[in-house]
Parts: C-alpha cells; sequence; structure tokens
C-alpha cells in the first residue's frame, strides 16, 4: 500500500532541504512514533494547555482594541444608557470592544471563559496527578512546576479581570489594595509602589496590563513549555493494566493518531469556548459601570478560581493586634497567606513528604489506583473539602439567600466545617479506601456476582460467580504498597539499628510510615507479584533490602535488590499493618 | 491507503506538517498512517545512517473493519463540510451584519459565536470520528529507559567538571573568586533598587483624608450641598462626598462618607477614645445626623448596605456589619474596628460641613497605623 502513496515533490523537496540543514529525519522519527497511553484523565492537562492556547489567540485580538489608561474621557459612544459619563480610557475602551468592534464582544467573552477554564483545568489536572500519585519520582519537579502555573494563573486572572476597571473588578482591585496593605512592615509600601501612590491613582492599569500581557503570560509559556519537554523526555505515566509496566509505555503512536486526537480535542475545547460565549454571557462590564470607590454592588463575586481567598476573608474572625505602636490585622494576613499556603505549600511538600514517610526511592510510571493509596487520598480529600469549605463560604450572601439560612448562620457553619470537614473527609475517605480494598481481594479471591441464582440438588441456593478474566484482574493485581520500614530501635541481622529510628522525627516517620504502609492483602493467584509492578525481584530480596531507602539515590531503582522493602510490599506480603 | 487521501484534503494543513522535516527525499519514506520506515531508507537520507535499528513492527494500513470505516468516512467528511459551510457562515455574518447598539451586538453575537461554534464542532466531530473509525485501531509498546544516567557516564561528567574547574584556575585562586562574587552583588541588587521610583513614600498620606473644618457634604449624584432640615426622613443613608473633590477618584477613596438620620433617642454614640484623641461621640452628630467613613475597616470597600430596622451597616464585600446607632461598632463579620466618625457641624447657610478630618485613619489597617 505505501508504495502507492504518492509523495508531491514539494513535501519531499522541502522535507529533505529542511533535513540537510537541522539533521531532523531520525528525530523527528523517533517524536512520530513516540507512544502517548490513553485514559480519559490525561486530556486533563490538555484542556488547560488548549485553553491557554485560545487565551493568547484572543487575547492579542484584545490587545488590538484595548487602551491600558486611566486618562477620564466623557463617553459618547454605541452603548447610551452611559452616555455623558466620565470614564476611564480603559473602561472606554472596553465599551468599544464590545459594542464597536466586529466579533470584539464574542473575542471578550471567550477570552473571559478561557481563562475560567484554564483555571479550572489546571485545578482539576493536579487533582488527577495528585490522586494517581502521578508526581512519584521521577516528576516531582513537573508537579512544582505545575503550582506555580497555577499560581501564576490565580496574578494572571486577577489582573486580566481588573483592567476594564469596571465597578465589580475596581472593587476586587480595592480589596487587593486593603491586602497588600495588611502585610507587616512593607505592605503600605509595596501598596504605594505597585499603585504608584495612593488608591486607586492611574498608575495601576497600565503596570496590571504589562504584567498581564508580558511578563506573566511569558512565564506561564516558558513553563507550560518546560512542563510539556519533561513530560515528553520522562515518558508519560499510564494506567496500570492492558500491559502497563514501570519499564513500558502502552499507547498510540504520536504521529498520526494522538495528533489527530489531540487536535480534535483543541477544537471541541474550543468550540466549547465558543459556544459559552455566544449562548453564556460573562462579565458584562456595560452593566456594571465604571469604576468609583465609593459605590458598590451587592453580591459582588470575584471569578471562581479567587473564591479560596474571597472566602477566607468572609469568614475570619476580626483579630488584630496593637504592639509598640504597630498593626498587624490577622483577619487580613492570615486569610491572605494561610490556606493558599496550605493548600499549594501543602501540594509541593507532598511528594517529598511521602518519600520520606514510604522510604520508596524508586521511580513510579504506573500510577496508583487512588484506593490502593489510602493515605494519600485521604489527604487528598481533605484538602479538597478544606478548599471547598473556603470557596462556598466566598459565596457566604449568594448561599444565604438562596438557601433562606441566616447569613452569620452560614459564616459560623463555614467556620466550623473548616476544621471538622477536612477531618471526617481524611477519615470516611481513608476507610472507603480500604473497603474498596477488600472489595478488589473479593473479586480476585471470588469473581464477580453474575446475579445468576443457582439451586443445588440438595435444595440450597447459591449466587454464581464469574472469575474475573486476566484483563480485569491485571489493574487490581498491580496494585503496590509502600513496605513497612523496620520499627525504630530495631537493628537488622548486622546489628545496625534502623535509619531515623532516633528522636522525635524517627518516631513521627515511623508513624507515618505505618499509616501509609496499612493494606489489605491480595490473594493474587501465584503469578500477582511478576504484574507489572516492575519491581522486578521485590520477593527474593526483600531480606537483602537493608538500605530501606535510605541508599544513596544512585542506587535506587532498576536493580530490584536496592528497595526489596518496597518491592516486596508490592505484593501486600507484609500483610496488614503487621510487622514485616 | 486511497481513502486516506481523500480525507486528507478538508484537514488542511495539519498531518503534511509533520511529515515535512521527517523524510529523506525518498518519497516512499513518506507514510502518512501506514508509513513503514526502513533502516536502510534512512541511511540514504544523509550519509549518517549506519546501523540503525529502525525496522520495529509496521503500523496497520487497512482499517479493521473497511465496510464501517466507508460509512465514518462519509461521516467525516460532512462534518468537515459543515465546518466549511459555517467557516464561511463566520465571514458572512462578519460581513454582513453590523454592530453598534446593543440589539445589534447580540444579533451579531450569536451569528458569529454560533458559526464558529459549528466550524469548530465540526472540525473536532470529524477528526476524532476520523481517528477512532477510520484509521486502524493500534497499540503499540515503547520500552522505557531509566532517567539515571549510568555511572560511566555520570563519572565521566564529573571528572570533566573537575578537569574544567581545574583548567578555570577558579578553585586555586580566591582572590579571583571573591571578587567575581563581590560584583555581582550590587549588580543583583540593582533591579530591585530601581523600582524605588514606582510610587512615592507612603507617609503619613494614610492618616489623613480631605476633610477640613467648614468643607461642605454634597449629596454623592447630585453633588449638592445638603442642610440637616432637608435629610430629614428617619431612616435614610445616603453618601456623601466631600466638596472640591466630587471627581477625584484618590480623595474619594479615602473621603466617601455615609449620613445617617435617626428618629430622636436612637443614636447613643458613647464617647471613646484612642489614647487622648476622640474618636467618636455625640457631640458630632447634627440633629440625629451621624456621618460615618464609608470605607470599611477591613479590607476598604464601601459599605453600602443598610437596614433600617437593625440599624445595621453591611459591608457587601465581606459582610462585615456595624451598629450605626453606637458608633458604628463591629458585630459581626472581619473588620477589626468601628467605622470612623466624621465630626459634624453646620455653616452660616445651615449646611452640614465638616467640624474636622477624620480623628484616626480611615479604611483598611496598616502597619505604621499604630
Amino acid at each position: 500500500m505505501s508504495e502507492d502513496l504518492h509523495v508531491p515533490k514539494a513535501l519531499s523537496g522541502t522535507g529533505s532541504w529542511l533535513d540537510d540543514r537541522f539533521h531532523g529525519a531520525r528525530g523527528l522519527r523517533v517524536f512520530m512514533r513516540k507512544v502517548f497511553p490513553d485514559h480519559w484523565s490525561f486530556m486533563l492537562g490538555e484542556i488547560a494547555l488548549w485553553s491557554f492556547v485560545i487565551l493568547l489567540l484572543t487575547g492579542t485580538f484584545l490587545a488590538f482594541f484595548f487602551v491600558p489608561s486611566s486618562a477620564p474621557v466623557v463617553y459618547h459612544g454605541s452603548y447610551v444608557k452611559l452616555d455623558g459619563i466620565t470614564m476611564s480610557q480603559a473602561y472606554q475602551s472596553t465599551l468599544n470592544i464590545s459594542f464597536d468592534v466586529r466579533a470584539g464582544l464574542l473575542m471578550r467573552e471567550i477570552h473571559h471563559w478561557a481563562a475560567d477554564l484554564f483555571m479550572a483545568a489546571l485545578t482539576i489536572h493536579m487533582l488527577r496527578v495528585f490522586f494517581t500519585g502521578a508526581y512519584r519520582k521521577p516528576r516531582e519537579v513537573n508537579w512544582l512546576i505545575g503550582i506555580v502555573l497555577f499560581s501564576l494563573g490565580l496574578i494572571e486572572g486577577l489582573f486580566g479581570y481588573s483592567l476594564p476597571d469596571d465597578q465589580l473588578s475596581g472593587a476586587g482591585l480595592r480589596i487587593f489594595e486593603g491586602v497588600l496593605q495588611g502585610i507587616p512592615i512593607v505592605g503600605t509600601y509595596l501598596a504605594f509602589f505597585l499603585f504608584g501612590g495612593p488608591f486607586p491613582g492611574d498608575s495601576i492599569i497600565p503596570r496590571m496590563y504589562i504584567i498581564h500581557v508580558l511578563l506573566i503570560p511569558g512565564l506561564i509559556l516558558a513553563l507550560i513549555t518546560a512542563h510539556l519537554f519533561i513530560m515528553v523526555h520522562q515518558k508519560h505515566t499510564q494506567m496500570p493494566g492492558n500491559g502497563a509496566t514501570e519499564k513500558n509505555v502502552v499507547g498510540q503512536p504520536f504521529f498520526p493518531y494522538f495528533m489527530a486526537k489531540g487536535g480534535a480535542w483543541f477544537f471541541f475545547i474550543f468550540a466549547a469556548l465558543a459556544l459559552l460565549a455566544t449562548f453564556a454571557q460573562i462579565n458584562p462590564i456595560w452593566l456594571y459601570g465604571p469604576y468609583t470607590p465609593v459605590a458598590i454592588s451587592s453580591a459582588s463575586q470575584p471569578d471562581f478560581y479567587m473564591g479560596i481567598l474571597e472566602g477566607s476573608l468572609r469568614m475570619m474572625p476580626a483579630w488584630e493586634w496593637n504592639f509598640l505602636g504597630h498593626t498587624i490585622s490577622f483577619s487580613v494576613l492570615i486569610p491572605f497567606a494561610v490556606p493558599l499556603t496550605i493548600v499549594l505549600g501543602g501540594a509541593a511538600f507532598w511528594p517529598f513528604f511521602e518519600q520520606w514517610a514510604t522510604g520508596d526511592r524508586s521511580w513510579h510510571n504506573v500510577n496508583d489506583r487512588p484506593r490502593n493509596a489510602p493515605i494519600r487520598t485521604a489527604t487528598g480529600l481533605a484538602a479538597v473539602v478544606f478548599y471547598g469549605v473556603l470557596w462556598a463560604e466566598g459565596a457566604n450572601d449568594v448561599i444565604a439567600d438562596k438557601l433562606q439560612i441566616p447569613l452569620y448562620t452560614v459564616t459560623w457553619i463555614a467556620r466550623v466545617m473548616i476544621f471538622v470537614g477536612p477531618l471526617v473527609a481524611f477519615i470516611v475517605t481513608r476507610r472507603i479506601c480500604l473497603g474498596l480494598q477488600r472489595k478488589d481481594k473479593e473479586l480476585l479471591e471470588h469473581g464477580l456476582e453474575t446475579g445468576i441464582i443457582r439451586q443445588l440438588p440438595n435444595g440450597e441456593f447459591i449466587e454464581v460467580h464469574r472469575q474475573l478474566s486476566e484483563e480485569e484482574r491485571e489493574p487490581i493485581e498491580a496494585k503496590k504498597v509502600p513496605a513497612l520500614m523496620p520499627a525504630p530501635g530495631s537493628e537488622d541481622e548486622n546489628g545496625v539499628p534502623a535509619p531515623d529510628s532516633h528522636g522525635a522525627l524517627g518516631r513521627a516517620r515511623s508513624i507515618a510510615n505505618r499509616a501509609f504502609a496499612e493494606t489489605v492483602v491480595l490473594e493474587t493467584n501465584g503469578h500477582g507479584n511478576g504484574h507489572g509492578n516492575g519491581h522486578g525481584a521485590g520477593d527474593e530480596h526483600a531480606a537483602v533490602g537493608a538500605g530501606h531507602g535510605e541508599l544513596p539515590s544512585g542506587s535506587d531503582h532498576g536493580s530490584g535488590t536496592d528497595h526489596g522493602s518496597g518491592g516486596s510490599g508490592g505484593d501486600g506480603s507484609d500483610g496488614e499493618s503487621g510487622e514485616p | 491507503m486511497s481513502d486516506m487521501e481523500e480525507v486528507e484534503g478538508p484537514e488542511g494543513p495539519v498531518p503534511p506538517r509533520r511529515v515535512i522535516g521527517t523524510p529523506p527525499p525518498t518519497p516512499r519514506l513518506l507514510g502518512s498512517g501506514d508509513g513503514p520506515v526502513e533502516g536502510r531508507a534512512e541511511g540514504t537520507a544523509d550519509g549518517h545512517g549506519t546501523e540503525v535499528a529502525l525496522a520495529e513492527e509496521r503500523l496497520p494500513s487497512e482499517p479493521d473493519y473497511p465496510a464501517h470505516a466507508k460509512r465514518a468516512e462519509k461521516i467525516v467528511a460532512t462534518c468537515f463540510l459543515l465546518a466549511f459551510i459555517a467557516g464561511c457562515g463566520f465571514i458572512a455574518a462578519y460581513i454582513g451584519l453590523e454592530v453598534g447598539s446593543v440589539d445589534s451586538v447580540f444579533r451579531s453575537n450569536l451569528a458569529l459565536g454560533l458559526s464558529l461554534s459549528v466550524a469548530l464542532l465540526g472540525l473536532g466531530f470529524g477528526a476524532i470520528i476520523w481517528v477512532r473509525h477510520i484509521m486502524p485501531d493500534y497499540e503499540m509498546v515503547e520500552e522505557r529507559h531509566d532517567m539515571r544516567s549510568t555511572d560511566a557516564e555520570r563519572q565521566a561528567f564529573g571528572e570533566y567538571f573537575a578537569e574544567g574547574t581545574g583548567a578555570s584556575q577558579f578553585a586555586k585562586r580566591p582572590i579571583v573568586r571573591r571578587t567575581l562574587m563581590l560584583a555581582t552583588l550590587p549588580l543583583a541588587a540593582i533591579p530591585i533598587v530601581v523600582l524605588r521610583d514606582l510610587g512615592p513614600l507612603p507617609g503619613t498620606s494614610l492618616r489623613h483624608t480631605v476633610w477640613s473644618p467648614g468643607r461642605r457634604l454634597l449629596v454623592y449624584g447630585t453633588n449638592q450641598p445638603i442642610t440637616a432640615a432637608e435629610f430629614s426622613a428617619p431612616g435614610g443613608m445616603i453618601t456623601i462626598v466631600p466638596e472640591g473633590y466630587t471627581d477625584d477618584l484618590d480623595a474619594l477613596a479615602k473621603a466617601s462618607v455615609i449620613l445617617i438620620k435617626f428618629r430622636p433617642g436612637e443614636l447613643q454614640i458613647p464617647t471613646r477614645y484612642n489614647g487622648s484623641t476622640v474618636i467618636g461621640t455625640m457631640n458630632w452628630t447634627v440633629d440625629n445626623i451621624v456621618a460615618y467613613s464609608k470605607i470599611c475597616t477591613h479590607v476598604g470597600c464601601p459599605v453600602a448596605l443598610y437596614e433600617q430596622t437593625t440599624h445595621h451597616i453591611l459591608c457587601p464585600c465581606h459582610q462585615s456589619t456595624f451598629d450605626a446607632t453606637t458608633g458604628a461598632t463591629v458585630i459581626f463579620g472581619p473588620a477589626p474596628r468601628p467605622l470612623p466618625q466624621l465630626p459634624l457641624t453646620t455653616d452660616a447657610q445651615g449646611y452640614l460641613v465638616a467640624r474636622s478630618d477624620f480623628t484616626q485613619p480611615v479604611g483598611p489597617s496598616f502597619w505604621e497605623r499604630g
């Protein structure tokens, strides 16, 4: 068949011309054959990527028409309701984009929706990566890049929706300035330097503009590039099953499969944004009017990704210290700094904490099913609840209004839930994970309930169970659980004390390790160990695993013996939270 | 293969683009969908090709179910055709539909958005049906290589790094090393230093507003002065701006005021002090009319909501609630202190005027506030 394929001279000529100069044939061929594993959850990061591309496209269009200036003008444009009103050039030009530039409103709305989708996709993508353990070695750096991208996205979004200088976004900017002022020692200076003097001044719009269109997008673009290069270089993780092991990638090649799918996905996301922009109006700035610090509309809400900050500001009781002639406003500082530090700082810290707690320094290319890592999954759910309570509290006035609950009651519920919710989520999730592990065990041992009831000759009724097929067993048997490290104070056969067994830190590590190692032992039919856990000869070498993750990183994976402890955990032979 | 070529047309330049840099001149190397590449062919490209292990398994060249693919082909072509029509529709709507009023903009937005959506959906559905129903289903397994370099590579790296360091004499000549580090210090500080002129120093500007003795209170919106008699309906709240600064946003961001009228006896402001400075007292009211700063002491939103029956002032941003009858003391929410009270009096014409500036900083807390 391939002999029939006629290649136009123009193509082959150009290809040859380029290859003469860049030596691309070899590398590009490898790239074209690059295998991408298939799973619906792997498309989440792509949503963020394509949203960003659409943001660049629509943003460039908007920049052709937007005037980043606070200079006052009297409006006499197409939107007659604001005729004769004094407003900034920024607001006027945004009105012009909406009413006088063809497709301008569409571009504005796609841009705004794409920003929301970008942040939403980032969030869900990060949750996917977290819950499947895809951040583990060797991908910690990409995880950290993702967290920086998320943080940059927050600022980029805030500055973006503040640019039109309408009443709603101006109120947001005022809050931002108030929060800046609240930072101890340098706060007033930060605020004065950013705003070029007292709020609002006339410097903030042009300054936000250059930060919004050049500085942060440049950083985001660079980091996305690094993120993708690292992903390609390290190869994507894959879900257990379908022949996936730690040492292979199962999937479809980039050319033509993944390329066509990725392209289709881009069109779908663009189409979804265009549909939203057409039928779901967002940020109709002409209804809000130009910004004045004198007025505000009720039920002011920021874009959803700012909800966590808004909610924590609303939730906080009025705490403030005055000492030595200085004011520390905890009612601003804590909401500003603490929740995001807990969520994003905690996320950044987690991979290293997990390595420390499990002693597992091996590399991981097959993702975990969330149930098989109860502590991780429970912690993630606790973080989701923590974030969710703050986020919902950001709309406490709307909740109070719609549900007819007194406003202060809503806030008090949130104040309690912020502590109780994550705790309950942690406990419940951990139990559910272990329950699902037991379900897996039962599936392996007794098979699947078929719903067929059979009467035996002796009159007894039984339900027929069907044994799982090999494909069905595979993802279940791919389960790996970190092994228990030696108990604190214990010694191995050579009299060497267990690492980190001394002091409070050692004890904490030991407690964490026991929690992480808790698992339900699977009956793996005798051949489960070898299945897709890539740890190689975990079993035979369990006794040799003296290092227990404490060996220099140079020798900790790929050879099997060095992390025998990690390998032996894979088949659960350590028992249910018992001693090794 | 012939069906592949046909559907490739509307898809446009996407697949060929990848192809361009790839192939050596031999045309047979260009495989879109079924391009098997063999080691020997690679060798002919530019002479570098020695024994390159490239002869992996070939991609299948025929769809799994030809009849099914034939049907899919028609659907894909329809999708692409629809995308073409919708794309043309977008251009037509752009040219044909005027903007310039609310109605016409919404019409234009609907036409443009709908046609763009259909065009993009057509491309998306076409491409995905193409992949899933025309291209042969194919999965391959690629080997993963350890990220870690081999010990030999690491050692070679380390050795050359040591050689290079040695050759640079960096380690042996501390005077060079230290002066170099010294030289970079001021340069590293310069990017911070040059930001100094971004803004003036705050000084005491956050402590003052433009209110001064005798400055009239103007009603926000009409910018007219007001007498106590004109503002006689109890339970009302109006927003006030200072005379002479009605369009100065910087001034208004601190000096906006709310004016509330009470029935006799309702207003009971105890005299409060900050050190020896009075910050709230009944003496600053005129005829049961009191003026509070409109800028919330939390993070500076205008406190715009007033509930007549309870006399609560509510900030719509974070729901700090102040009791207007007792000097705007905080009864709920994150605001750390009462809204500052503006001392009021009347001038010779009976208009409400400020007795002085606020006696404490208005708005959010800041470090130097004290």
